[in-house]
């Protein structure tokens, strides 16, 4: 563009002296600025989890079918719950574990506090030792462990096994092998009755 | 490259639009008389089909948008209505289906075609950026579109592949879990992932046709490569684009497109996995997932870590890699024609990436998981050694002086001197026959 000196186009100030019109440019590029990022965010978070995925309603499970050895699986967030009532066995090999070696020593439990370490009274259900309730998503990457049907393999550890990326998990639901980083989650809930269970 | 316009408007009309909206200009100087070098070969005719698959696949795509429903309730039930019901909607659907993977096998031999005669490097590094560029966007499309089918492997593939999000947890406690469930609309894969799924890969290949442009343009400033990788030197070397090129391209178009057609019509889902053909269960996982075979190399760098986070980092990685070979080969030297110890790294690597793509489609245990880490270790290494190793020590083939000496042989007269470091003297006429 040619640069004639008009009285539209003033020849520029002649040091590096700010200006007026450095400190309106600047100004005005900041509020451009602030404005372009405040219209930008209903774009990114109309993404996040709507009003009706919030509300979300507990789930109430009738266990009272459930015998010793046997395991159900609900919904609950859109999600399987895995809930299993184990035998004396299963939870005698539950509490032969050292907590410190386990691949993740915390219990992952959302109705405790987040440093419970991962022994199996943390991870069963209180005072109801019997029972074990978790999210059934393997932490790797997603995928549904085996071990909830009476003929699944379920791995070494006698607990579930995904077959996506060959995780194992032990009868509390304890990552033991395999690229899983953490413990199957357990979901917040509650025993209404012994035989009904109040999950969320 | 760049050269003089000789666009001559011929009519009145031409000459007011010229002085408007030089687009007929534009056209006729990048894709008529454009100087393309003379000696390329037929690895050279994949741009020209990767663009056919581009505008094929937006083609099909669009008419199959307007029967496919986006909802977890309807969508695999719309495909199946537009592969019984919809007229034309088998043929559109198998040509959209086997297009993509069309799609993946030009693109593969084009990557390896600008790999092997050294495309990426100066001055086209810009040129080779786009092209990966343009490669991320086609996997991110065809993992989308494939979910939108809404099977068994669809949704577990969804599950799997946002789940790789959730890896940052380990670097920022939460983070990951936050950022998968904005991905997911929700706690799970569902209705309102669907939907963005759908939005987003609709939106996809008109972005990478954006970059194809771009692309293109990045490679009509330098010029095209040649299997030589040396420079244009005069006009004599070159022929303009069309007709040589577009009859060359045009026939290698048609054969492509004959393949394309036997696998539509004879074996449609010889690509596919039949666990796609169940409805998408979320209390179910298939025994045995595998993503699509153009995935499969990736997939099994991914398994090949034993750790979470860094086996996504790794499959990230893999094809992030990339960007950075113009600097990674050291080399001087395009073409790997003249470069006696690379060639065989280069091989080595094809075959790497080819036994990589073999493991990923079997269970990660015993003899299959070893194998996938040697070969993961050989695909990381091969970038991050060999090239730049193999580029100071090696001491390449002698240079033909010109590409009219390499086409023609000894008969040819010289031309500016070679580029290599100590030129052997003899040989010469073998020279030409193994450029050809």
């Amino acid at each position: 563009m040619a640069s004639h000196e008009t009285s539209l186009n003033p020849p520029l100030e002649p040091d590096d002296e700010p200006t007026r019109r450095d400190v309106i440019l600047i100004a005005a590029s900041g509020f451009a600025a602030i404005g372009a990022a405040a219209a930008l965010w209903p774009l990114l978070d109309q993404m996040n989890p709507d009003a009706s995925a919030l509300s979300l309603s507990s789930t109430d499970v009738d266990i009272s079918h459930v015998e010793a050895g046997q395991a159900i699986t609900v919904m609950w967030r859109g999600k399987p719950i895995f809930i299993r009532h184990r035998t004396d066995k299963e939870i005698a090999s539950a509490k032969d574990v050292v907590v410190d070696d386990l691949r993740d020593p915390l219990a992952r439990n959302a109705n405790l506090p987040e440093s419970a370490p991962a022994s199996d009274d943390n991870r069963a259900a209180k005072d109801r030792e019997p029972w074990l309730v978790m999210i059934g998503i393997c932490t790797h990457l997603g995928c549904i462990p085996k071990g909830q049907a009476v003929g699944d393999y379920k791995g070494e550890f006698g607990g579930w096994f995904c077959p996506c990326h060959g995780s194992q998990y032990d009868t509390a639901g304890r990552i033991r092998l395999g690229p899983a980083p953490q413990n199957l989650a357990i979901p917040p809930y509650t025993f209404a009755t012994d035989t009904k269970l109040k999950i969320g | 490259m760049a050269h003089e316009s000789t666009y001559q408007p011929a009519t009145g009309f031409e000459r007011w639009l010229d002085s408007r909206l030089p687009v007929v200009r534009v056209m006729h100087d990048q894709f008529m008389v454009f100087p393309t070098p003379r000696n390329l070969n037929y690895w050279w005719t994949f741009g020209g089909i990767l663009t056919f698959m581009l505008i094929a696949q937006i083609a099909t795509g669009i008419v199959l948008a307007m029967h496919y429903v986006p909802t977890p309730e309807h969508a695999f039930d719309s495909v199946e209505i537009i592969m019984r019901d919809v007229n034309w909607g088998w043929f559109l659907r198998y040509s959209h289906a086997v297009g993509a993977s069309m799609f993946f096998v030009a693109v593969y031999i084009h990557l390896f075609r600008g790999m092997y005669y050294g495309s990426y490097k100066a001055p086209r590094e810009i040129l080779w950026i786009l092209g990966v560029l343009i490669l991320f966007l086609m996997i991110a499309t065809a993992f989308m579109g494939y979910s939108l089918v809404w099977g068994q492997m669809s949704f577990w593939a969804v599950t799997v592949i946002t789940n790789l999000f959730s890896s940052l947890d380990a670097v920022i406690p939460g983070l990951g879990t936050t950022l998968v469930q904005w991905i997911w609309g929700g706690f799970s894969v569902g209705a309102p992932t669907l939907n963005r799924l759908f939005s987003l890969h609709y939106l996809f290949p008109f972005v990478i046709f954006g970059v194809v442009i771009l692309h293109i343009w990045a490679l009509h400033v330098p010029g095209n490569n040649n299997p030589t990788g040396i420079d244009v030197k005069s006009d004599k070397e070159t022929v303009p684009f069309h007709p040589y090129y577009t009859i060359k391209d045009g026939f290698a178009l048609v054969a492509f497109i004959l393949l394309f057609a036997a696998v539509v019509f004879y074996a449609p889902n010889w690509l596919g996995h039949p666990d796609n053909y169940v409805p998408a269960n979320p209390l179910q996982t298939p025994p045995h997932i595998v993503p699509e075979w153009y995935f499969l190399p990736f997939y099994a760098i991914l398994r090949a870590i034993p750790n979470k986070l860094f086996g996504v980092i790794a499959l990230l990685s893999s094809i992030a890699i990339l960007f950075f070979i113009p600097w990674l080969d050291t080399s001087k030297v395009r073409s790997t024609s003249y470069r006696p110890i690379y060639k065989w790294f280069f091989w080595a690597f094809v075959v790497t990436s080819i036994g990589l793509g073999y493991l990923g489609s079997q269970q990660p245990e015993g003899w299959y998981l070893i194998a996938g880490r040697l070969l993961t270790f050989y695909y990381f290494a091969f970038f991050l050694v060999i090239m730049p190793v193999v580029g100071w020590i090696e001491k390449p083939r002698r240079l033909p002086g010109s590409i009219t000496e390499a086409v023609l042989g000894h008969e040819a007269p010289e031309a500016a001197p070679s580029p290599s470091p100590s030129p052997p003297p003899a040989r010469k006429r073998k020279r030409a026959e193994e450029v050809l």
